[in-house]
């Protein structure tokens, strides 16, 4: 068989993408992550950027049951 | 072309479904523990323990801004949903990083990888250091100290872990896969082990606090957080595998090497 007719792709072992096309999307990812998680985990507990309980209430059981320190 | 975008997508999708199977799973599992606690807090039967909630505005007896039956549904899925969301899409992201970068593995195996590692030091080394615990057992005045031993025993876990991942793929082209991998997780337990035995330890749990309560939320609470990540790696691997065969970079047969020297 020629090499012209030879279609059968060949193993790729590179990484189909680079560190630099990722890290828009891993900052994005992780902002977001990180934001949610505060919220979920310590807002109104330990620390508190708004007033109140309301956050605090509303997430109680998912904080107590995902395992962060409550009260 | 796929790009990390279409990993972010459907990381994002697959934690949605994620939350949604550990809302079942907590609400299954968990709210019967914390009803229990909730109902012990209230009758004040426990002695040594002194009420961290004023009676008259207890956080967890109704009276306050949420009622108990929207904190053990609504409440607590759009926890599980959150946590899911944005965990997903972290872990979607990370895939496409980790994608060729893990030996051989496939895309499937790969975000279950991710899942297994953010499982341990995520999830189960912080949950072995400082074990939760359902409500009426937690002092206010020390929730500052517990939440920073808490992160600070996260970070050092999740450090630890990726620094594992890191130097494992350096090993790995020395060594094998095999002898890496069995390296970098004993360096992992290593670190956090000695973080755990190093950070300062506490428990408030009350002495007349009943023993089966304890046990039965802090079990609900890891299978919660297992359900979450298990669902999530096995649900972002089929969609990921399923966008990569699609656009054909999914499974690659290997190269007939006996053709091409001919």
């Amino acid at each position: 068989m020629s090499e012209v007719t030879h279609t059968k792709p060949v193993a790729v072992a590179a990484p189909p993408f680079s560190f630099t096309q990722v890290l828009p999307w891993l900052i994005f990812a992780a902002m977001l992550f990180l934001v949610a998680w505060y919220f979920i985990s310590a807002e109104q507990g330990a620390t508190s950027l708004l007033s109140g309980t309301a956050v605090h209430e509303w997430v109680h059981d998912g904080r107590h049951l995902l395992g962060f320190p409550c009260h | 072309m796929t790009s990390a975008r279409s990993f972010l997508i459907r990381g994002l999708l697959a934690g949605l479904f994620a939350g949604l199977v550990a809302f079942g799973v907590a609400y299954a599992v968990g709210e019967p523990a914390i009803n229990a606690a909730i109902a012990i807090e209230d009758s004040g039967a426990l002695a040594d323990h002194h009420a961290h909630h004023d009676p008259t505005a207890s956080d967890s007896s109704g009276a306050a801004e949420v009622p108990r039956l929207l904190q053990s549904t609504l409440g607590l899925l759009s926890g599980t949903l959150v946590a899911g969301v944005t965990l997903g899409g972290l872990l979607g992201v990370l895939s496409a990083l980790a994608l060729g970068r893990f030996g051989r593995l496939g895309v499937r195996a790969v975000s279950l990888s991710l899942a297994a590692i953010g499982f341990v030091s995520i999830s189960l080394m912080p949950f072995v250091a400082y074990p939760p615990n359902p409500p009426a057992i937690g002092h206010p005045d020390t929730i500052g100290v517990r939440t920073a031993l808490y992160f600070i025993m996260l970070a050092a876990s999740i450090i630890a872990a990726v620094t594992a991942v890191l130097v494992g793929r350096e090993f790995a082209e020395r060594w094998g896969a095999w002898y890496a991998t069995l390296t970098a997780i004993a360096g992992y337990l290593l670190v956090t082990l000695a973080a755990m035995a190093l950070l300062p330890g506490y428990s408030e749990v009350p002495a007349d606090f009943p023993a089966t309560v304890l046990y039965h939320f802090r079990g609900a609470s890891l299978i919660t957080q297992l359900a979450l990540w298990a669902t999530l790696g096995v649900v972002l691997g089929e969609l990921l595998y399923r966008l990569r065969r699609r656009t054909g970079g999914g499974h690659v047969p290997e190269p007939d090497y006996a053709e091409q020297l001919s």
